[in-house]
């Protein structure tokens, strides 16, 4: 029994989840404080309320379901763009470029969407290559010029940010500062569900974007774990020279990883936009959160794709969790600032696995030499 | 024509106090993707004395509190950073990142909560201090200057002293470029490192509430610093990590920046039919192009971002 234990505590992936879930908890705890700061009597029935989401509704199964449904809506984006990061991530490069490129996803396929009335498969398909062309050119810029993605990534997001809001002009609504209404303009262009919707009350930003979101998870997984790409990738990541060394084709390799992590990141966007539960803004000034918040999600989720899905959920979870707060006394951002307290522990994840080893093997060898001692006695 | 030297050199002034912050962490061996959090948390820090501050003060009090309260309150928030990054090895870029979205958040719930503390029906999250900013500003034979521009040029004059000048800077670039040998001679590298992170919240909040009173008299929290802080990392990448050349790279990043702005009082510059946006995006892109031109020799700090452990020697 003892060793059984044991050996579940030195598992990495347990490990990963043991880490995630003491951010979570000191994350909600510390949520609670500042609940508790700003008005005592109502911080418990707060933190409730962010907890609880779509749990809300109680009895009421339909309105249940209903928005259990929009957290669904709203995670299979936030699962893309943690895929983003942590597929760069274990390839060695941290691309907070993936915002941008989540921007150039959503400008570019709600623009051949709105514009020229394409197909939704047609704008998946446009919103990855957008992507991927925004992720390229920090790999580009990596692999040829040395220099740093994140930086260049940063450049990229706030470049895009304005190309976005200047391309979104041309298809914007002349009576809002919103681009059109995607069921309006094109039905065709908005993402189907398949009777998927009846499931979550007819909630009708319910599409194929939620399990599609799931089976590319899977699909990132195989091809980390699973395929020669995968492992030359991880390789270059570990060690370049090494890579070289042994054949690979390190430039092709970085521009390929940052390309796909920016493919994925658009299609982030394309799950949101075409689905219809958001508007583009064009009078936005700050690249949108949802590429930032990949980095939560992914660090949250151990950097496993599988991880991914489910810190995703939680964060989006607790996100609009917020809504739910009594206006008069919370505001929403309290969920925000959970979720980037967590993140921030995130950090301390590393230093907290190899405290727990250490502890461990300290454990083990104490054990070992109680026992010789017993056998010298004997 | 006056609008815009103001406007430029007071965007300058800004970017080069961020920039220069950044420069002393990188300089420590420390990344601060930070900075426009802590911007933020220094301006939150400076707005809230403002509030209590009455505008009769004379100047040089209510500008010195100011600039006091802002840099604390930096210098408080970029320890997030030091212990994370020098005492428990966490990736400095996550951690950058996780400071930036906390800033925002955490500013907007702290001034929402004021606000609706002192009136229930006040649900913003903005801070006014319209009299209060007066004193920052003073006139010479009809142009307006800001006494924050003046400071940052005396903070130049030092930075470059500190860092070129004297031990500590010798230290404490040492402690970016190979740690190793800088322990081996009796230099503690993680007091170094805090030094530098530390002296970068500082300025990186003296910048924050320089940017919020620049032209507008409240602010609203929810929209954080818009990317000011990242478009210093730029200035100080551009600036090769030098700040007599951070300087030059923060005057045309802030032309560029105020061109943005004023632009539309300038009939030869609306008559070319540039849109706006190309003015904002253009820093951005130079400093890509600059990037990719220069990056060869980039003086990057050598060990910046590499967590320093001892054990490791």
């Amino acid at each position: 029994m003892n060793k059984k234990n044991k050996n579940l505590l030195k598992n990495p992936g347990f490990q990963s989840f043991l880490a995630a879930l003491v951010c979570i908890i000191i994350g909600i705890f510390i949520g609670y404080l500042v609940l508790l700061a700003i008005s005592p009597k109502d911080a418990f029935g707060g933190i409730t309320a962010i907890m609880k989401n779509f749990l809300n509704y109680g009895g009421k199964k339909q309105a249940v379901m209903k928005y259990f449904g929009s957290t669904l809506v709203k995670t299979a984006p936030l699962v893309m763009c943690s895929l983003s990061i942590l597929f760069a991530y274990k390839v060695g490069f941290f691309n907070i470029g993936a915002a941008g490129q989540y921007v150039a996803g959503a400008a570019v396929s709600l623009f051949f969407a709105l514009n020229f009335n394409f197909h939704w498969s047609v704008c998946l398909v446009i919103a990855i290559l957008a992507g991927a062309f925004w992720g390229a050119i920090p790999g580009i810029l990596k692999a040829y010029r040395n220099v740093n993605e994140v930086i260049s990534g940063i450049m990229l997001n706030w470049i895009g940010l304005y190309l976005a809001n200047s391309l979104i002009t041309i298809v914007k609504d002349p009576k809002t500062p919103f681009s059109y209404k995607l069921e309006e303009k094109n039905p065709l262009g908005k993402l189907p569900s398949f009777g998927l919707e009846k499931l979550f009350s007819n909630n009708r930003y319910v599409t194929i974007a939620i399990p599609l979101a799931v089976i590319v998870a899977i699909l990132i997984w195989v091809i980390l774990e699973k395929t020669k790409l995968g492992y030359e990738l991880k390789a270059t990541g570990a060690n370049k020279n090494a890579a070289i060394y042994c054949g690979m084709n390190e430039k092709k390799n970085t521009v390929l990883t940052l390309a796909i992590s920016g493919g994925l990141a658009g299609l982030g966007a394309a799950f949101n936009y075409l689905s219809g539960v958001e508007q583009w803004a064009t009078t936005q000034t700050s690249v949108p959160g949802m590429g930032f918040n990949g980095i939560a999600s992914a660090f949250l989720g151990g950097l496993s794709p599988i991880g991914a899905i489910f810190s995703s959920f939680f964060i989006q979870h607790i996100t609009l969790g917020g809504g739910y707060l009594d206006k008069r006394v919370y505001c929403a951002q309290v969920s925000d600032l959970m979720s980037s307290i967590i993140i921030y522990l995130c950090g301390f994840a590393l230093f907290f696995k190899i405290i727990l080893n250490r502890a461990l093997d300290k454990k083990e060898e104490k054990k070992a030499m109680a026992e010789n001692e017993k056998g010298g006695k004997n | 024509m006056a609008i815009l030297i103001s406007y430029t050199l007071i965007f300058a002034a800004i970017l080069l106090l961020v920039a220069l912050g950044g420069c002393f962490s990188e300089h420590s061996g420390v990344i601060n993707i930070g900075l426009e959090g802590i911007m933020v948390i220094g301006a939150l820090g400076g707005a809230l004395i403002m509030q209590v501050l009455s505008p009769e003060l004379p100047a040089i009090f209510m500008i010195l509190i100011v600039m006091v309260i802002s840099m604390l309150s930096g210098m408080i928030y970029s320890l997030l950073l030091a212990v994370a990054a020098i005492n428990f090895s966490a990736d400095q870029t996550l951690v950058g990142t996780a400071m930036n979205m906390l800033a925002t958040a955490g500013a907007t719930v702290i001034v929402r909560a004021i606000n609706s503390a002192a009136d229930a029906s006040n649900v913003s999250s903005a801070l006014r201090y319209g009299k209060q900013k007066d004193a920052f500003g003073f006139d010479i034979a009809g142009f307006s200057f800001n006494w924050f521009v003046v400071i940052t040029v005396i903070i130049l004059i030092a930075a470059n002293i500190v860092l070129y000048k004297t031990k500590f800077g010798l230290r404490l670039r040492a402690c970016g470029e190979h740690p190793q040998a800088a322990d081996s001679v009796g230099i503690n590298v993680y007091l170094m490192r805090y030094a530098g992170v530390l002296i970068s919240g500082a300025l990186g909040g003296l910048g924050g509430i320089v940017y919020i009173t620049t032209g507008v008299s409240e602010w609203k929290f929810e929209y954080g610093v818009a990317g000011f802080g990242f478009l210093a990392l730029a200035v100080m990448i551009f600036g090769q990590w030098k700040p007599t050349r951070i300087a030059l790279a923060a005057l045309l990043f802030g032309l560029f920046r105020s061109l943005s702005n004023v632009y539309v009082a300038f009939d030869s510059l609306v008559s070319l039919g540039i849109p706006s946006y190309v003015y904002n995006m253009m820093p951005y892109i130079v400093s890509l192009v600059v990037l990719a031109l220069t990056s060869g020799k980039s003086r990057a700090p050598k060990a910046e971002g590499i967590p320093y452990d001892k054990s490791m020697r």
